[in-house]
This record gives C-alpha cells, sequence and structure tokens, in this order.
C-alpha cells in the first residue's frame, strides 16, 4: 500500500483539463522600450513548443506574460476560457499552468522534499486548526501529497537527495529539483526558462529525456526557452523564433532551420 | 547535521515523525522529568527567572514565526506585547472576565491588531517594512502612556501602573499566579508544550511551507499558487497571537504592569534573541530567550557576590557596574555570533555531531 507501482498513474487524479494556448497580438512596454510587439502564437496541448531567439529578444519576457507576471498592454492570452492576462499569478497553478524559472528561484533554505511538497499546496485542503494538531485528517493529507511528490521523485532519479537542503546541491541538480517542483503542481502546460543553461551534455540528454517522458507519460504541454539548437531542433515539435521584440518565424524545426530570415537574424549573416 | 545510519522506514508516517528514534525520545522523556522537578531544586527566585524564559521564549516563537520563516522584519513586538498585556489586564480590571478567558481573549485581539500592522507587508519589504512595523510601536506606546481610561489607581490614586487583580489556578486560593512562583512555572510550563507543539506542527504542513517559501523566493512561492497578501498577514496574525499570549501571561505574573515593558527596547531585545538563538527555528526561539533573560542576572549576581565580598565597594557598585554590566552583556552576544552566526540551536547541533562522530571527525 506504501508503494506506487510504477503502473500508477497519479497524474491522472485531479489534474485540471488541458486546453491549447492561444498568445493573441499580445505587446509589452516597458516604458518606451517595446519588449513584445504583436506576437501572435498558438501552442497545442501535449506539444513541445520552443522559443528562440537572441539575448534580449523578449523570450523570457513572453513567458512572465503567460504567467501572469508581466501584464501585456495590449492582446490576449487565452487558456482554455481564461484570458490570463486578467488572472492574478497564484492562481495559474490552479488552471494548471507551472513553470521553471531560467536562473533557479527555489527555495534553497528547504529540502528537495518540501520545496517539491510546495507544489502540492493547492491541492491542500486542510484548515489552520487540523495543520496545528497534525493529527487524523491533517496527517492523511500531508501523506497523500507525500506519495505523489515521491512519484515525481522517482520519475527525475533524485531519490538519494530527498532529503538534502536545496541551497547545498549542485546546479544541474538544482535545476532538475526546480523541474520536479513545478510537476509536484500536476500541470497541463509547462513554461522551462532554459532548463538546460550551463549543463554538460550527460546533464543536458538527461534533461532532454525527462521532458520527454513527461510529454508522452503525462501528456503535459511543454513551452521551453533553450540556446542549445541541438536539443531545440531534436525535441521540439514547432519552435517559434522572436528579434527584439517581433516574431520572426514559426513552425516545425526543419522549416525554421531553413528560413532564410532566421539564419540572417539568430544564426547570422556569414553563416553557410 | 550528521544522521544516524541504520534507520529504515517502512511507511510515510514513521519517515514524517518529529522524534524517529529511541535514544531522541528517550532524552524527549529526561528533559522533561528534569522541569517537572526543577522547582524542588532551585530557589524562588531562580524559578521566577525560568518562568520570565519562559514568557519570553512564547514571545520569541512568535516573533520567529514573523521575522525568522517568513521573513517579515518587525520592531513592533514590544508594541504587540504590550496590546496582549493590557488587554488582558483591562478585561479582568473593568469587565471582570475570568483571567483564563481573558488571556486567551488577549491572543486573539492582538493578533487582529498584528494583522492590521501587517498589511503593508504586501507592497513594503525588508527595511521598509521594519519602518512601518516602528509606526506600530509607537502608536501603541503612545496609547498606553497617553490614554486616561487604561490608567489603573493604587492605593486610591491614579497612576500609569494598571493594577492586576489575583489569578488563581483551579481557583485554589494558594495557587495565586501573580507570585506563587512555583503555581505559575507549571501552568507557564504546560502553555509553552502547547505553543511548541503547534509551532512545529505548523511547519509541517502547507502553511508553514508557504511561510518559508515566501521568505526564501517570494515571487516562486506565488507562482507555485501561493497568495503572497493571504499567507503574509495570516504569519503576523499568527506571529501576533503567540506575543499576544506571551503579553497576557506578563499580566497574569504580575501585579501591575505599565508602558516600561513594552518599549522600543523590548522589541530589539526580541530580535537579539531570535538571532543569537536561531533565526527561523522553534528551539533556537527558546534558547535565545533563555540566553537574553538570564545573561544579566548572571551579571547582577556576579555584580553582588563581588560587594558581598568586599571586593568593590558600594560607590563602584553603583556607579560603574551597570555599565560594565551592560558592556559584558554586549560583548557576550557578539562574541556568541562570531563564533556560530547561526545562533545557540547551530552551535549546540555542531556539539551534538561532534559527539555523535567522535572519535572520527568524518
Amino acid at each position: 500500500m506504501e508503494f506506487l507501482s510504477r503502473f500508477d498513474r497519479p497524474y491522472e487524479a485531479q489534474r485540471p483539463p488541458i486546453h491549447p494556448l492561444i498568445i493573441d497580438k499580445i505587446s509589452l512596454n516597458f516604458g518606451g522600450v517595446r519588449a513584445l510587439n504583436e506576437i501572435s502564437l498558438r501552442v497545442d496541448p501535449s506539444q513541445i513548443f520552443a522559443i528562440i531567439g537572441p539575448n534580449g529578444a523578449g523570450k523570457t519576457s513572453l513567458l512572465n506574460c503567460i504567467n501572469a507576471l508581466y501584464r501585456p498592454q495590449e492582446g490576449r492570452i487565452m487558456y482554455g476560457k481564461v484570458d490570463l492576462v486578467k488572472v492574478p499569478p497564484h492562481q495559474l497553478p490552479r488552471l494548471g499552468i507551472a513553470r521553471a524559472f531560467q536562473n533557479i528561484e527555489l527555495f534553497s533554505h528547504m529540502s528537495v522534499l518540501d520545496n517539491l511538497m510546495l507544489g502540492r499546496h493547492i491541492y491542500m485542503k486542510k484548515n489552520l486548526l487540523q495543520a496545528l494538531l497534525y493529527w487524523g485528517a491533517g496527517q492523511r493529507e500531508e501523506i497523500e501529497h507525500r506519495r505523489f511528490v515521491e512519484y515525481v521523485i522517482d520519475l527525475l532519479e533524485i531519490q538519494g537527495i530527498r532529503k538534502a537542503i536545496v541551497g547545498s546541491l549542485s546546479y544541474g541538480l538544482q535545476k532538475r529539483v526546480e523541474l520536479g517542483r513545478a510537476l509536484s503542481l500536476n500541470p497541463t502546460l509547462i513554461l522551462l526558462d532554459e532548463p538546460m543553461a550551463g549543463m554538460n551534455t550527460e546533464e543536458k540528454e538527461d534533461m532532454a529525456r525527462y521532458i520527454l517522458d513527461i510529454r508522452e507519460e503525462w501528456g503535459i504541454t511543454v513551452v521551453l526557452i533553450e540556446h542549445d539548437m541541438g536539443v531545440v531542433m531534436d525535441i521540439s515539435d514547432q519552435v517559434a523564433v522572436l528579434e527584439f521584440g517581433r516574431l520572426i518565424a514559426v513552425g516545425k524545426p526543419e522549416d525554421v532551420r531553413s528560413n532564410p530570415e532566421v539564419i540572417r537574424a539568430y544564426l547570422g549573416r556569414e553563416h553557410r | 547535521m550528521a544522521v544516524q545510519s541504520g534507520i529504515y522506514h517502512q511507511t510515510y508516517e514513521s519517515d514524517m515523525q518529529l522524534r524517529p528514534t529511541t535514544a531522541q525520545r528517550v532524552r524527549l522523556i529526561l528533559a522533561i522529568a528534569f522541569v517537572l522537578l526543577l522547582p524542588f531544586v532551585v530557589s524562588q527566585n531562580e524559578v521566577r527567572i525560568v518562568n520570565k524564559v519562559m514568557i519570553a521564549a512564547i514571545g520569541a516563537i512568535g516573533l520567529n514565526i514573523l521575522v525568522g520563516y517568513t521573513g517579515q522584519i518587525s520592531l513592533g513586538q514590544g508594541a504587540f506585547l504590550g496590546v496582549g498585556a493590557y488587554a488582558c489586564g483591562l478585561l479582568m480590571v473593568y469587565f471582570q472576565v475570568p483571567w483564563g478567558l481573558a488571556l486567551i481573549a488577549a491572543a486573539f485581539i492582538t493578533a487582529f491588531v498584528g494583522a492590521l500592522f501587517g498589511l503593508p507587508s504586501l507592497r513594503l519589504k525588508g527595511l521598509y517594512l521594519a519602518v512601518a512595523t516602528l509606526a506600530a510601536q509607537q502608536i501603541v506606546e503612545w496609547i498606553i502612556i497617553r490614554w486616561d481610561p487604561i490608567d489603573g489607581t493604587i492605593d486610591g490614586r491614579a497612576t500609569d501602573a494598571l493594577k492586576i487583580p489575583s489569578a488563581f489556578l483551579f481557583g485554589n486560593t494558594a495557587w495565586r499566579l501573580n507570585d506563587n512562583e512555583n503555581a505559575f512555572y507549571y501552568f507557564v510550563f504546560v502553555v509553552l508544550v502547547v505553543v511548541v507543539l503547534g509551532a512545529v506542527n505548523l511547519f509541517r504542513t502547507h502553511y508553514g511551507r508557504a511561510f518559508i517559501a515566501i521568505r526564501d523566493q517570494d515571487i516562486a512561492a506565488e507562482v507555485m499558487g501561493v497568495n503572497l497578501f493571504y499567507y503574509k498577514v495570516l504569519a503576523f496574525a499568527i506571529s501576533s497571537f503567540l506575543v499576544g499570549l506571551a503579553g497576557g501571561l506578563t499580566t497574569i505574573h504580575s501585579t501591575a504592569i505599565s508602558f516600561e515593558r513594552f518599549t522600543i527596547e523590548v522589541s530589539i531585545a526580541y530580535l537579539a534573541m531570535i538571532i543569537v538563538g536561531g533565526l527561523g527555528s522553534i528551539s533556537g526561539a527558546i534558547y535565545g530567550a533563555a540566553f537574553i533573560e538570564i545573561l544579566p542576572e548572571i551579571l547582577r549576581s556576579i555584580g553582588q557576590t563581588l560587594v558581598q565580598n568586599r571586593i568593590v565597594s558600594d560607590q563602584v557598585f553603583v556607579t560603574v557596574l551597570p555599565f560594565v554590566q551592560q558592556g559584558t552583556f554586549g560583548v557576550l552576544i557578539i562574541l556568541m555570533l562570531i563564533v556560530e552566526p547561526e545562533g545557540i540551536r547551530k552551535l549546540w547541533s555542531n556539539i551534538k555531531d561532534y559527539f555523535r562522530l567522535w572519535p572520527f571527525s568524518y
């Protein structure tokens, strides 16, 4: 009873419905700077969707808009029937949207387990009194969610560090824990900001495998920003290219790779 | 921290226990036995000091929940203690509320006032928030000093102090909590145990995790579904509840209360407690409270011994010794923090680890 069989699929319970993500002509200004200029995109359910572009192109700003951390001045971002531009950020996990940051933003003084358990926050229903007593229903709820978290720990192969304090872990492991924290939300759409930055080849391969796994098994839509072209071309279904806040190309990896506009902007004019 | 090997948990219940090993449980039982027997061993004056430590520990746990765990700096501790103390005292004096009920009501009133002064935390962080809570300190202090209806009368004339009626434990006139140190000792010990259990449990659940998450990375916490405003205000309320409880206990432990016990210096002394003891730790708050409360008493008794043995004259005792005592107090706090910046809690766990691993240091 205590062990989940590997054929159990805990992520199928309690999950909000999956939708296409439709970005409809959004523009974002910081004072006089136009960070995003009338961007329109459609991300289908269970797709791996990569956003690429030179530094400062507005990739992270776009993720922040989807994440409701930035409010675009124009346009709509529809997830199902909800316009994400009008939703407070802490409501997004309830719609099934999770995020892993570029510069690791884990809770560095908490253990790996507690970081992942925080991902279960929105599902916790016990009241303050039950929490203070930690008895009966309150304790059972913690254990029930611990099971889910252990499933994520197994998936990401971080069993050995589950009680380690996150701040003491290596960069590669922290990136993995951050993915785990986002997965603990049991999302339908996950936003990954450079999940492989600063990793060696082996760690990149692992991360690519996890991303493919969560798409195949859990059926999660993945929107990721990544600079490693090999990885992007390998795992993505769709690639969007940003330059100076404009969308210059979107399509299948092989089409984008041969798009002359992309070669000029992103890979450089001299590229053969 | 060194972890004992060879413990294999088979259920999540056992893995999530607070004290999984037998050795830890035996230690806990020994500690409780020690506490229960203490009043039979030491003098009344020493029991009085321990009582002050336990009240301070409750207040420090409250402050640590806010500052150490949630990362919201507060300089209003003295004020919130004052709100709790006066709420309890006024309910007893003017409304003849039984002391037990007055104590609980005082804690709830302080929780409400604390939550009110926690509202600016939505927009203010760090030192800016500290200044906002300083306003709470000034306002409450001013009300206590200036507002006449809360002044009491002693021997028929009005004074700033509020005279506190007797509080009898279980209605037994032999157990007058105001000055029977032993009765108060057992009472406040039970309260402290309840507070510690509640606080420890709080941080095993999503409430506590949300507080720590707000301290470590507030934006990430928000993106993970934590409503920052709600949880910040809740942290203020829970923290102030315990601080108000400590204030109410101060009232019941006294025959009269006045504003001097709730000044900004008290706020700073409490901050010192949680910093010296260990930020973000329940046991740290208790160690810190003991350190800050007991140290001046030790220094005072050393001074008295010096005078009694004619090593220093009475003249020196009055003029020089207070300054030497305060200086020593300050130096000891600084030394403490240089030796172990993370506080007494860390120092204690280092000592335990040393002996656990001895003679092989790694």
